[in-house]
């Protein structure tokens, strides 16, 4: 199982085991990581499990998806290059070791 | 009893969106709070929305749905399958099903809502005749579309068509009757509803509007349908989506104010400074009048107001609603409520098969559809929070960015 760690605007670091195949919203919600709430359970519709990857990670993870990218477009805190919204990237074994950046919360 | 116990003992009623919302702000406001949770259903808190969407085409785990894993709650009191029958303010207790008294410091009501019914006479208690609010009504539903049936669908809201939905990718055969002029008549406007009509209609919904069921017919389980026209159709299957009402009774029975929901400020209090409620079943002051909404975004909302005022940090409740639908592989996102627009603009998309309704009262943004075109939905989104007022020639040109008309991020 993938270790995934996601890092708060304040630095408190949160890390869990995630089943592969769960989406990284899921996975941060079950794990109680603030700043992710996932209001919608994944439908596209809330932007409130907006992450940031680093950079090198970027290829890994693949491209947003064209719904995906118009929402990230418009989200709250400020769009960067590898920012995601969690609910659409699902945890395989190869992305152990990955930490997401919450940005300050959207909500 | 002041109302001002920001450490004492906090019992929620309802275990559902609203009340996992509350809970979870409450816990990062004070770790040690004392948190009872007691809940009707045997579940932990679940999401409804896909209950008529991907629950129907291709079944759910009971688990995928928990808005948090079990193990999330350590430290919360949990009561699943246990239903409050009284509240008894003078002594500060709510009384179970099972004749427990639990005492409580503030108390929040996060009941929900339920579906209207079609009446007993109307044929509502035959076998076959279902409503959906719940994961079992679900499961059961679920369990009846099988390919070739024929389905009636009773009313034209967003759980009438998505479940119309369902059932066509299943394989059913669907008839959608609509007893005001037109689907989604309360929710949205004319061109919204129009697009959503076409769609239907493409996939081989047949839909009747300004048409009412009159009877259902069988003897067991539901054989026809009459219909307002006086047209008959043999029916296997009939869903009921004719809206929801809050529960509020038991708030009502304890003297709390009640009008189509339980009446709360802007805090969520209701008169009583222990009592509070949020979510479907509460209704509460927007714009200068009282609203109640049933969506995901209120609830979760909702539930952190009242976290806030329950833990003495009072907030005010000054949404920008927000709201979904899947229906097919159509997206509709919807920001702000139309009701009262004057006007509407549509703004093609940038994508073959996107576009957006914009609803305006007088020069006044109110609320924007977006179908397909989630970049109109979340433009639409940050004008509304910002208190914009775009003006309507822009909203129509779509070489018009939208978003320059934003105050810069900070
Ligand atoms: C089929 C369906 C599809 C939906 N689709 C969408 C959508 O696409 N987008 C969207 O935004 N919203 C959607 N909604 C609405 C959304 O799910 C609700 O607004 C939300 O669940 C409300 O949360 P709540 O906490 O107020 O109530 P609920 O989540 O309904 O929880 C209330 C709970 O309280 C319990 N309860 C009631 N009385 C008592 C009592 N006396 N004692 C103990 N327990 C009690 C009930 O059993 C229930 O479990 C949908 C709803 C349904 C039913
Ligand atoms: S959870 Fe709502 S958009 Fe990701």
């Amino acid at each position: 199982m993938p270790l995934i760690t996601w890092r708060g605007a304040d630095g408190t670091e949160i890390g869990a085991q995630v089943v592969p195949g769960t989406n990284l919203m899921k996975a941060a919600v079950a794990a109680g990581v603030p700043g992710i709430h996932g209001d919608c359970g994944g439908a596209l519709a809330c932007a409130t499990c907006h992450v940031v990857a680093p950079g090198d990670w970027a290829d890994r993870l693949g491209r947003p998806g064209v719904m995906e990218d118009e929402m990230l477009d418009m989200v709250e805190g400020e769009r960067t290059p590898t920012s995601r919204l969690s609910c659409q990237i699902i945890a395989e074994d190869d992305l152990d070791g990955l930490v997401l950046a919450v940005p300050e919360a959207a909500r | 009893m002041s109302g001002g116990h920001a450490s004492g003992r906090v019992v929620i009623v309802g275990a559902g969106q609203a009340a996992a919302s509350c809970i979870a702000a409450l816990r990062e406001a004070d770790a040690t709070r004392p948190i009872v949770l007691i809940g009707e259903e045997m579940s932990l808190p679940y999401q409804r929305p896909p209950l008529s969407k991907s629950c129907l085409t291709e079944g759910a785990a009971a688990d995928g749905l928990l808005i948090r894993p079990a193990s999330w709650y350590d430290g919360v009191d949990l009561r699943l399958g246990c239903r409050v029958e009284e509240i008894s303010r003078r002594d500060g207790r709510v009384v179970l099903g099972t004749g427990e008294r639990l005492a409580y410091d503030q108390l929040l009501l996060c009941t929900g809502s339920r579906a209207r019914r079609l009446a007993g006479e109307a044929g509502g208690d035959l076998d076959g005749v279902h409503s959906l609010r719940s994961l079992a009504d679900a499961a059961r539903l679920q369990g009846e579309l099988l390919p070739g049936r024929r389905m009636l669908v009773v009313g034209g809201g967003y759980i009438g068509l998505e479940v119309a939905a369902a059932a066509r990718s299943r394989g059913l055969s669907v008839l959608l009757v609509e007893a005001g002029p037109r689907v989604l008549g309360r929710v949205a406007c004319a061109a919204t509803a129009e697009h959503f009509r076409n769609l239907h209609s493409a996939r081989g919904v047949e839909i009747r509007e300004s048409t009412s069921l009159h009877r259902l017919t069988g003897t067991d389980r539901v054989r026809r349908a009459i219909l307002s026209d006086g047209s008959e159709h043999e029916v296997d299957v009939v869903v009921v989506g004719i809206g929801g009402l809050a529960n509020d009774g038991l708030a009502a029975r304890a003297g709390l104010e009640t009008a189509n929901g339980i009446v709360v400020d802007a805090h969520c209090r209701t008169g009583d400074p222990d009592v509070l409620a949020a979510g479907d079943c509460a209704s509460f002051p927007l714009d200068g009048r009282h609203v109640r909404l049933e969506s995901v975004q209120n609830a979760c909302d909702q539930g952190e107001i009242a976290a806030a005022t329950l833990s003495g940090k009072p907030r005010a409740y000054a949404p920008v609603p927000w709201f979904w639908s899947d229906q097919y592989e159509t997206k509709l996102q919807i920001v702000g409520i139309g009701e009262g627009h004057d006007s509407i603009v549509v703004r093609p998309g940038k994508r073959d098969g996107a576009k957006s309704i914009w609803y305006f009262r007088g020069d006044d943004l109110l609320a924007v559809d977006a179908i397909n075109d989630p970049a109109s939905y979340m433009v639409g989104r940050r004008l509304l929070t910002a208190g914009l007022r775009p003006d309507r020639r822009d909203v129509a040109n779509v070489a018009f960015p939208l978003a320059s008309i934003l105050p810069p991020r900070g």
